[in-house]
């Protein structure tokens, strides 16, 4: 049913142009990984000091705020690399099973990050509790889940 | 001899089983990029509140005390999962530009942070505090950050084979820093 939709984007001028480019799929594959070291920079800091290890000193809801346009920032940029590159092999995507794997678990994954996790991170003073420790094991879990889905889609 | 010893070790049965495998291998080179986001990730975090950019009200000693046994744990997952990958086609990567570009700036990178911890992280209690550190820290922080953000593109950059040794005619400049030419005959 999805089919058409991924051959339209394909098609579209920006998917074309990056797969006829020798550099534009490799380059955007480089910055692509950037993002990932600071989203998984910003991510940890606060995740980390949700289970109770990493910056113990420190108020999660300070490490929070100043973490946060680092993790806002690391996924504008791995959408603005993402996107082009999708579109260049759209349809090799489609026949992926770690792209679904992905794409299911991304929506996932940002919603607990800004309902769920932030809400508790800016609760959170001292020392969090079972609630801070679950939250921060679910956050890494989920990212994790995108990011090893996203590096199978290579391989697959 | 390196090339000689390189290419007696791409030869080992342990090396070609890796390299041919169908899933040791890319389960391999998952865990050496996944681990970015906890090495790099860590490293960058440290850096922008060595620079002054961020965290600007936690400790810089927070980061080099309490986060810095993420980083080298991270640090040592990537040099096992990079060794390994390298005993996996030891020649080709030795002939990549990327690889040999990867390789310099990550001693650049680890000469940085020696010189920071035993220069002016040494009296870290006088400026742990300070919105932005002092000039040496600063500096410290920002090659760091350079150097970490080359060593990743050039290290994805390793997988592709545009200048390799076999793929001639190649521009001269290319095959003197890929050290292609006489001896190099057994680059795959």
């Amino acid at each position: 049913m999805l089919e058409p939709f991924f051959r339209w984007c394909e098609s579209t001028a920006l998917g074309r142009a990056v797969a006829e480019s020798v550099w534009a799929f490799p380059v955007l594959e480089a910055v692509h990984l950037i993002g990932l070291c600071v989203l998984g920079g910003a991510l940890l800091v606060v995740d980390l000091r949700l289970l109770g290890l990493g910056l113990t000193s420190q108020p999660v809801a300070r490490l929070a705020r100043n973490a946060r346009p680092w993790l806002v920032g690391s996924l504008v940029l791995m959408a603005a690399t993402g996107v082009p590159l999708f579109l260049s092999e759209a349809i090799r995507a489609y026949y992926n099973t770690s792209f679904w794997v992905k794409i299911c678990t991304l929506p996932v994954a940002l919603t607990f990050t800004f309902a769920v996790r932030e809400r508790v991170a800016r609760r959170e003073a001292d020392a969090p509790g079972a609630t801070g420790r679950i939250v921060g094991g679910v956050s890494l879990a989920l990212w994790f889940t995108v990011a090893a889905a996203g590096r199978w889609i290579g391989f697959s | 001899m390196i090339e000689r010893f390189l290419g007696w070790l791409g030869d080992t049965s342990w090396s070609v089983a890796l390299l041919e495998s169908l899933y040791v291998w890319p389960l391999v080179e998952s865990t050496h990029v996944l681990t970015l986001g906890l090495f790099v990730g860590t490293t960058i975090m440290m850096d922008l509140r060595l620079t002054g950019i961020a965290f600007r009200k936690v400790p810089a000693t927070a980061f080099t005390g309490r986060l810095l046994p993420w980083t080298r744990f991270g640090f040592a997952v990537m040099a096992a999962t990079g060794l390994l990958l390298f005993y996996s086609q030891p020649l080709r990567y030795y002939h990549n530009i990327f690889f040999r570009a990867k390789v310099v700036v990550l001693v650049l990178a680890g000469a940085n942070a020696a010189i920071f911890h035993a220069g002016v992280h040494r009296n870290a209690g006088d400026w742990d505090e300070d919105t932005t550190p002092p000039r040496a820290a600063r500096i410290a922080g920002a090659v760091s950050l350079t150097a970490w953000a080359v060593v990743v593109i050039a290290g994805r950059l390793i997988a592709y084979n545009w200048f390799d040794c076999d793929l001639q005619p190649q521009s001269a400049w290319v095959n003197r820093l890929a050290g292609c030419g006489v001896g190099a005959a057994g680059a795959e």
